[in-house]
């Protein structure tokens, strides 16, 4: 069995370290050789991040290059144009309809690019929800993370997977309902 | 068997454990850090501790294996500068109990500001190297390290790199074994440096390098994964990994973990074996070095490049000339870097430093060599760790020679201060230096993710411990006059610079107030909001360089779920548009 490749891209600060525990503990009880990759320090710093998830029968490299990732789940919309080299032509993004400016955007030296989600849709089979408003309908914009997971889901074909069980041993009992909330809203946006 | 999912570091501190290892001491870089911060759940089995620097963490982890335990410490690469000074000697004399030195390299410069290969540091100080390739071989190989330290008598350097250190893959967990109680008793000619005992001690460590070169060709680190005989790869740590997902599936392969010495015996039996030979390394040609100076024909820095890390893609393509399948797209990412956080305490002190026509300003390594981004513009230079001051002081006498009229600040941060800016400071007092020293005091080391250090009043497992005063440090020196100021406060901030300058007497600011970030404090934030009515569009509040700071259509605007009320921006505004939302009744 060959190995998938998922990238998690954003910004710092967004949640993507909860979302890719979820969805390794889920590969790891499915049974499969996972690696995970992140960077830490420097970039963390409102930075742009991305983690690079890996599984199947036996995994070697924990990062990939350019042309690689399967799946990339973009938790901002600017971002997932940023790692669009990473993605093979035929891979699948699942993109949050949300833009967040960057320090330099902000201090009027540079624009926030136009068409970022419309150019992800014409060269990539994509799942576009708008994450931040359902999560903020569910009462908490924290769970903005764990409703692109369930968009991602539907995206990931492991349906051999109970999603739902490995986010109750996931996330903190006190936060369970709304996550498993975010969860089901997510895939079921992902239509 | 149970699995779990561990970072390369957190498996190392495993390993550690497991070795039964008893003093650890280090400090914190990245990408070493996590490792110093998954010891303190070893509880009484262990002691740990962050260090002043690097040098102290060696020289007290060496004193720890002379004494009689097994002992580690940890650092990045440029750490391992910090501490060559111990790590040579300890190489000349050799141990009681087993000594590993951690150095994880940078490759790519992720967070450093070089990527030295510190392989070399092992041919050069004559002592082990083992290089790890996936976080089971980082817990795995360590227990082994100890093994060598012990059996060859010499410290042992166990090399990672980023993608090793941070990357997460399955571990699983052995026993504790604790090591053979070691009575001390005084044994001056091995472990007193004097002339004539390192006269003695060369060729001992010539033939304790010699036993273990003869030992590396049957070390089970050194792995020999024989397929085909058409193409043969020596390989060893990260480089491993990407090799695998590249070369074909009847490629044979010589997995090295003990690369210094080398075990050539093994190489030339491999080089035989096989048709063509790739020699497949990240950065420097260590191996492919050695193993063409002993007349085996490979291939290797011909296409793999000597920068930047690799990953299987880049390998493919310099091997193979595989380029992957990329789409173009007609949209391009704005830049995103990294910035000071809203709220940040360095921002005052770098907008006030920035307004200084005359001012030049050294820098060095923290959250705050972001203030040499723009807006701010606000540094000349940075060196290394605690370079702040000391590269000040040489670039203070070159003006002072060429009569150039410039006003000299030499800027660190608190823990950085105790890490090597002390001595800066002497210099500065003992040299007559026209200097100003500054110290950035956010109660934390930052950038690294909020370790403790001996100004912050905790120890690494959160217990409280004595907090040094660096005012009592500066006044001891000689500093008569130290000005310590909210850096937050922009009128105060100014004044403590003016003042400084002014000042008949030595001189030293220190800017007070911690990072936001630091969880046991509870922080005053608020939010501030802009009165579009009174805003003229100026851009003065942009000039501050806040994250959370924006123009929105002529306006100023701030983003509430960036704000922290710190009202930097507040200050500066000329027409008093901005203003820090009262709190709710």
């Amino acid at each position: 069995m060959k190995t998938t490749s998922a990238i998690l891209v954003g910004v710092g600060g967004q949640g993507a370290i909860l979302t890719a525990k979820v969805l390794v503990n889920g590969l790891m009880k499915a049974g499969f050789d996972v690696k995970m990759s992140e960077v830490h320090g420097m970039s963390q710093r409102g930075g742009s991040v991305s983690t690079q998830v890996h599984w199947g029968e036996k995994v070697y490299s924990p990062v990939i290059g350019e042309g690689a990732a399967d799946l990339m789940l973009a938790f901002e919309k600017m971002e997932a144009v940023r790692y669009a080299p990473f993605l093979k032509p035929d891979g699948i993004a699942v993109i949050n309809d949300y833009a967040m400016p960057s320090a330099t955007i902000a201090a009027g030296l540079e624009e926030y690019p136009a068409g970022c989600l419309e150019a992800m849709q014409a060269n990539f089979r994509c799942y576009t929800l708008d994450a931040a408003k359902i999560a903020l309908e569910l009462g908490n914009p924290k769970c903005m993370n764990i409703v692109l997971f369930g968009a991602m889901t539907k995206a990931l074909s492991l349906d051999e997977i109970d999603w739902e069980a490995v986010i109750r041993e996931t996330v903190p009992p006190k936060f369970l309902d709304l996550n498993l909330a975010a969860y089901r809203a997510g895939r079921a946006a992902a239509g | 068997m149970t699995t779990h999912l561990l970072s390369g570091n957190e498996a190392i501190a495993r390993g550690a454990y497991e070795a039964g290892v008893k003093v650890c001491s280090a400090y914190p870089g990245t990408p070493s850090t996590e490792i110093f911060e998954s010891l303190p759940q070893y509880g009484d089995a262990l002691y740990c501790e962050w260090a002043p620097n690097e040098k102290v963490a060696t020289e007290v982890a060496y004193g720890a294996a002379i004494g009689g335990v097994r002992s580690l410490c940890a650092m990045k690469h440029v750490g391992l500068n910090v501490a060559a000074d111990p790590l040579f000697t300890a190489a000349y004399n050799g141990v009681n109990r087993g000594f590993v030195i951690v150095t994880a390299d940078d490759p790519s410069m992720h967070s450093s500001q070089n990527e030295q290969d510190n392989r070399r540091y092992a041919r050069a100080a004559k002592v082990a190297l083992i290089e790890p390739s996936d976080s089971q071989e980082c817990k795995d190989f360590i227990k082994e390290a100890y093994r060598i330290s012990e059996r060859f008598d010499m410290p042992v350097l166990l090399r990672t790199t980023t993608r090793v250190s941070h990357s997460k893959s399955l571990v699983t967990f052995g026993e504790r074994e604790e090591a053979e109680p070691f009575a001390y008793t005084r044994n001056a000619r091995k472990f007193n440096c004097a002339p004539a005992n390192a006269y003695r001690n060369h060729p001992k460590v010539e033939r304790n390098l010699a036993a273990l070169a003869e030992y590396s060709n049957v070390c089970p680190l050194n792995r020999l994964e024989m397929k085909g005989t058409k193409i043969g790869v020596i390989t060893a740590s990260i480089a491993y990994q990407y090799a695998k997902d590249v070369f074909p599936e009847d490629t044979s392969f010589l997995k090295l973990g003990l690369t210094n010495p080398l075990p050539m015996d093994l190489i030339r039996d491999f080089a035989e074996k096989v048709e063509t030979l790739y020699v497949i390394e990240e950065l420097e040609p260590f191996m492919e070095e050695q193993i063409k100076a002993a007349g085996i024909a490979c291939i290797g820095k011909e296409l793999v490049s000597n920068m930047y890390e690799l990953n299987p893609q880049r390998l493919r393509e310099m091997l193979f000339g595989e380029k992957p399948a990329v789409k173009e797209l007609p949209v391009k990412p704005a830049s995103r870097p990294p910035a000071l956080c809203p709220g940040c305490p360095h921002r005052g002190f770098f907008y006030t430093m920035s307004k200084g026509k005359d001012f030049v300003i050294a820098g060095g390594i923290g959250c705050y060599t972001l203030g040499a981004n723009p807006p701010l513009n606000a540094l000349d230079t940075c060196i290394c760790m605690g370079g702040g001051f000391s590269v000040a002081m040489g670039m203070a006498k070159a003006f002072e020679a060429t009569g150039q009229q410039k006003k000299v600040f030499g800027v660190v941060g608190d823990s950085t201060f105790f890490h090597s800016g002390m001595t800066g400071a002497a210099e500065i007092l003992y040299n007559k230096g026209r200097v100003i020293p500054v110290v950035l005091d956010n109660h934390i080391t930052g950038m690294t993710g909020h370790q403790d250090n001996p100004g912050s009043g905790y120890t690494l497992q959160g217990e409280v411990a004595a907090a040094i005063k660096i005012e009592d440090v500066l006044r001891a020196y000689g500093y008569e006059k130290v000005i310590i100021v909210d850096p937050q406060d922009l009128a105060a901030m100014q004044r403590a610079v003016d003042e400084a300058l002014a000042s008949e007497v030595p001189a030293a600011i220190i800017t007070r107030r911690p990072c936001l970030l630091i969880k046991r404090l509870k922080h005053e934030t608020g939010l501030c909001v802009v009165d579009p009515d009174k805003c003229i569009g100026c851009r003065m509040c942009l000039k501050v360089g806040c994250p959370a700071v924006m123009v929105s259509g002529k306006k100023s605007a701030i983003d509430p779920t960036q704000c922290v009320g710190c009202t930097v921006c507040a200050q500066v505004c000329p027409v008093g548009a901005i203003r820090r939302k009262e709190e709710q009744a």
